[in-house]
């Protein structure tokens, strides 16, 4: 049981990556990709606060009386990093959108084949 | 009982994701996504990361949510089927998964105190911090002053991505004659509760800006929050009022002073003195001279990214109600 605890987070942070990593090679849809996309991305968020973890800590907020804390600075990176992805997330959504108005869809074949058209 | 929240939450969000894998309708796999945002910000807070799961929750789940969702009323809700197979992706998943967990065999046991990544600099946070900053907060110590630089470069990344949209989407010049009325002008309901509630939204991010040094939050927060208040105004009341209520031309100015608020902190500290982003020589005792610079650079913070997400919202926005004219 110790075992299972001590990897269990990392496991499912592997399972998130995985399932994100699929979804983005396998759909043929854009938007799903970048969905896909977000699911990776918080994947590596997880795994990085999961690292910072202390057990019997407590969030890094002062406290009197409390010694243990949790590391802050994984905090503060993934913090960031959450701020700046949904910033990078929405310049792909716009590229779709401009994908949308060039061909008249967002599946990738479909405008593939019309590249092969042209 | 926090390890038992852990498996549980965890268990759900795997279900989750596994599921939008199999889901046809976009629609369905976007509000999905928001449930997998939800409980991730949920098992942050179960994780000690409070900071990280009050932007998850208000960014994942709200704008990235209300961004697809503007995107979908483009592109249209219903996947295709795919006409590859999903042999070969399924065959270099499992192949990256497998090494990946043997990988993890080697990592540190989760939630050791003595694990190496507690070993280099926190141990100096945790202790150092609140004497050297004085704030009782350590990761809005460590975000404004000790990382100050990389803040102010994150913050100059979130800047360049409105520039992008901008640059692909730009937003639709004010017609007054060819507008039709977007937003629910019918519901009375929607009206009444949108009014009574958007105030609060928009005290609770001043709450959120102004009380990041001491409890959870700070500008990233408050700026998203902020703009979500003004995001209900726009999906209520329609895209043309909002615009004469806050304009874009604006809200790019506004985007921009923020950086430079953020940046000019920094050029001041030399001026007195210090080197780029020192706030202790902002004024004559140090401790002082930290928390002017921290509220300061977080009301840049906050002013960009409260401009930025708003005027993307505002790109999709009129995209979505041009293709509605169309």
């Amino acid at each position: 049981m110790n075992f299972i605890l001590d990897y269990y987070n990392y496991w499912i942070v592997v399972f998130l990556m995985m399932t994100g990593f699929y979804i983005v090679i396998s759909a043929n849809n854009l938007i799903k990709k970048i969905v896909g996309l977000n699911v990776f991305q918080t994947s590596v968020f997880m795994l990085y606060i999961s690292m910072g973890k202390v057990n019997g800590g407590t969030a890094p907020i002062l406290v009197d009386g409390v010694t243990l804390y949790s590391n802050p600075l994984p905090h503060v990176l993934i913090l960031t990093a959450i701020v700046v992805g949904v910033a990078t997330t929405s310049v792909g959504l716009a590229l779709i959108i401009r994908i949308k108005r060039a061909y008249g869809t967002v599946e990738e074949n479909e405008f593939e084949k019309q590249d092969d058209a042209i | 009982m926090g390890d038992l929240i852990d498996l549980v939450l965890l268990a759900m969000l795997a279900i989750t994701a596994l599921q939008m894998i199999f889901l046809k309708d976009l629609f369905a796999v976007v509000m999905l996504f928001g449930i997998f945002s939800f409980l991730s910000a949920l098992i942050f807070i179960n994780l000690d990361a409070v900071d990280v799961a009050f932007t998850e929750a208000s960014v994942g789940a709200g704008i990235s949510t209300v961004l697809m969702l503007g995107t979908l009323a483009i592109t249209g809700r219903k996947e295709k089927k795919s006409t590859h197979s999903s042999f070969l992706p399924l065959l270099v998943v499992c192949i990256t998964g497998a090494a990946l967990i043997y990988g993890t065999l080697d990592m540190p046991p989760f939630g050791h105190p003595n694990n190496p990544i507690h070993e280099h600099v926190a141990p100096r946070y945790i202790e150092e911090s609140p004497k050297e900053v004085g704030l009782p907060n350590m990761v809005t110590s460590v975000l404004a002053s000790y990382r100050g630089f990389d803040t102010l470069g994150e913050t100059v990344v979130v800047f360049a991505a409105l520039i992008g949209v901008l640059a692909l989407l730009g937003v639709r010049r004010q017609e007054e004659n060819d507008v039709p009325e977007s937003g629910f002008k019918a519901h009375h309901v929607l009206h009444v509760v949108a009014r009574f509630f958007i105030p609060l939204i928009i005290l609770f991010a001043l709450y959120v800006q102004f009380h990041g040094d001491f409890g959870p939050g700070g500008g990233f927060q408050a700026g998203v929050i902020a703009a979500a208040a003004f995001i209900l105004y726009t999906l209520v009341f329609g895209l043309s009022r909002a615009f004469s209520v806050v304009g874009p031309k604006f809200l790019q100015v506004l985007a921009s002073i923020g950086v430079l608020l953020y940046a000019s902190v920094g050029l001041f500290s030399m001026y007195k003195g210090g080197q780029f982003l020192d706030y202790s020589k902002l004024a004559a005792d140090p401790i002082v001279g930290q928390h002017y610079g921290i509220i300061i650079i977080e009301l840049g913070v906050g002013i960009t990214v409260f401009a930025v997400m708003l005027s993307i919202f505002y790109a999709f926005g009129s995209q979505a109600e041009r293709s509605n004219i169309q």
